[in-house]
């Protein structure tokens, strides 16, 4: 065991944890970072779904080792801007506003993921936003709220 | 975590490890719920040798740290192998392919790897080293039994040379559940030489996954395309030799049947397409 040290949500945090403990594990049992779901926690679900330096990777197949100087994004990191006037990410209001959510067990990953393609320049393309959550389940919305609402947010659409 | 190469090859030296990139295939084992993890690790995701794809000497050269994410970016890869970036795009999800590399892919040696019908199609050749130096194995002659390589313990998997043989053209297809996220049912890729309209095909490679315990060559089939062109004949007889040539088995993801008739029927149309018509 060695401290591993890197910054989650934009602050400094350091863990004294075995190099293969997995980093879905750290956020939510180390740092309290819940949002963070675990689905199948073996790569085929994506409600683990955070962000590794921009890129979207599923917590659960991270060993921390990898983290160490490293830059991740949770759900809970996507609002920071956003909060300090009171608010939301975009993304999560055009969730609210489209209905894009019910059971909730998909979101945070469902968010991330559409967080990471919107960043990388993705547009309102229903395929090619299929495309960027096509490893992340969901068994309520039938995904047709969830495009819609990333979508809207690609153009500029959403509230 | 080495940093080093000679790092690396010492650990390795000294006792097994099991090498670590991105995780997607071993991180499953991790909370041992299905079966033991392994003993020892050896990440190699910061080993600089294993980054990077280049064109030297009229082959393409991949590390072995290079992910599908990369693959699928790669102007390299699009222009002169369009079939490997295909290949890429179908593996697992974007979470999966920014993490998953070529190395892993061959180094986990699965029979449904997605990338191994590609390699044995373009008589790729991996390179691996260990403190003794480097070695380089045709992939046909490196997946040696049911997810058993000719990797050594004390090696590493470094990189993999593809040639760019002139005029070979290479196809690439993958049939499983759904279009993405899925395990393939079967995984194929076929290349051939090109000679011009009156010549005969040359160097023809049909490369298939998921239907043996290793990666395999349908060399029967790839006689019948050999010295001959895609007319309707040839190629119904290529699909038919295809069907009879192939031992699949029943498992929890297809049918030994299913996967001979959806191989024939895929090879049957890459051929019509290259026949053009």
């Amino acid at each position: 065991m060695s401290a591993i040290r890197f910054l989650v949500n934009g602050a400094p945090a350091e863990v004294d944890v075995p190099g293969m403990r997995r980093l879905l594990d750290v956020l939510r049992e180390e740092l309290g970072l819940t949002g963070t779901k675990e689905g199948c926690g073996e790569g085929e679900c994506g409600a683990c779904s955070v962000l590794l330096d921009g890129q979207v990777v599923d917590s659960c197949l991270v060993p921390m080792a990898q983290v160490d100087g490293r830059i991740v994004r949770t759900v809970e990191g996507l609002a920071l801007a956003a909060r300090e006037r009171g608010a939301l990410d975009t993304l999560q209001e055009a969730f609210l506003t489209y209905g894009a959510a019910q059971c909730g067990i998909c979101t945070p990953g469902m968010l991330m993921a559409a967080r990471a393609y919107l960043d990388g320049g993705g547009g309102p393309d229903h395929d090619t936003i299929r495309e960027a959550i096509a490893g992340n389940l969901c068994r309520c919305t039938g995904y047709q709220k969830i495009v819609g609402a990333i979508a809207a947010v690609a153009i500029g659409a959403a509230p | 975590m080495p940093s080093r190469l000679a790092e690396a090859y010492a650990l390795l030296a000294a006792a097994p490890h099991v090498p670590i990139a991105g995780g997607t295939d071993l991180m499953v084992r991790i909370t041992g719920e299905i079966g033991d993890p392994p003993e020892r690790l050896l990440d190699v995701s910061r080993l600089p040798e294993l980054e990077g794809i280049s064109l030297e000497t009229g082959e393409l050269v991949i590390g072995a740290a290079v992910t599908y994410t990369d693959l699928r970016r790669s102007a390299l890869c699009r222009e002169h192998l369009p079939a490997l970036v295909e290949a890429a795009a179908t593996i697992g999800a974007v979470q999966i392919q920014n993490r998953g590399t070529i190395g892993g892919n061959i180094a986990n040696a699965s029979p449904a790897g997605d990338i191994l019908p590609i390699l044995l199609a373009t008589d790729a050749r991996i390179i691996t080293g260990s403190a003794a130096g480097e070695r380089v194995t045709p992939a046909a002659a490196f997946f040696t039994a049911y997810r058993r390589t000719a990797l050594a313990s004390d090696e590493l998997i470094l990189r993999v040379r593809i040639p760019l043989t002139p005029g070979r053209e290479t196809r690439f297809r993958k049939v499983g559940t759904r279009r993405a996220q899925a395990i393939s049912k079967v995984v194929m890729a076929v290349s051939w030489r090109d000679h011009g309209p009156s010549a005969g095909w040359s160097d023809v490679r049909v490369a298939l996954g998921s239907v043996a315990p290793t990666p395999i060559r349908a060399a029967a089939t790839e006689a019948v395309l050999e010295g001959a062109r895609p007319s309707p004949e040839v190629v119904d007889r290529a699909a038919e030799t295809l069907a009879a040539e192939l031992r699949p088995i029943d498992d929890v993801r297809s049918t030994a049947t299913y996967r001979r008739t959806v191989a024939a029927r895929i090879l049957h149309r890459i051929l019509r397409d290259a026949g053009g018509w």
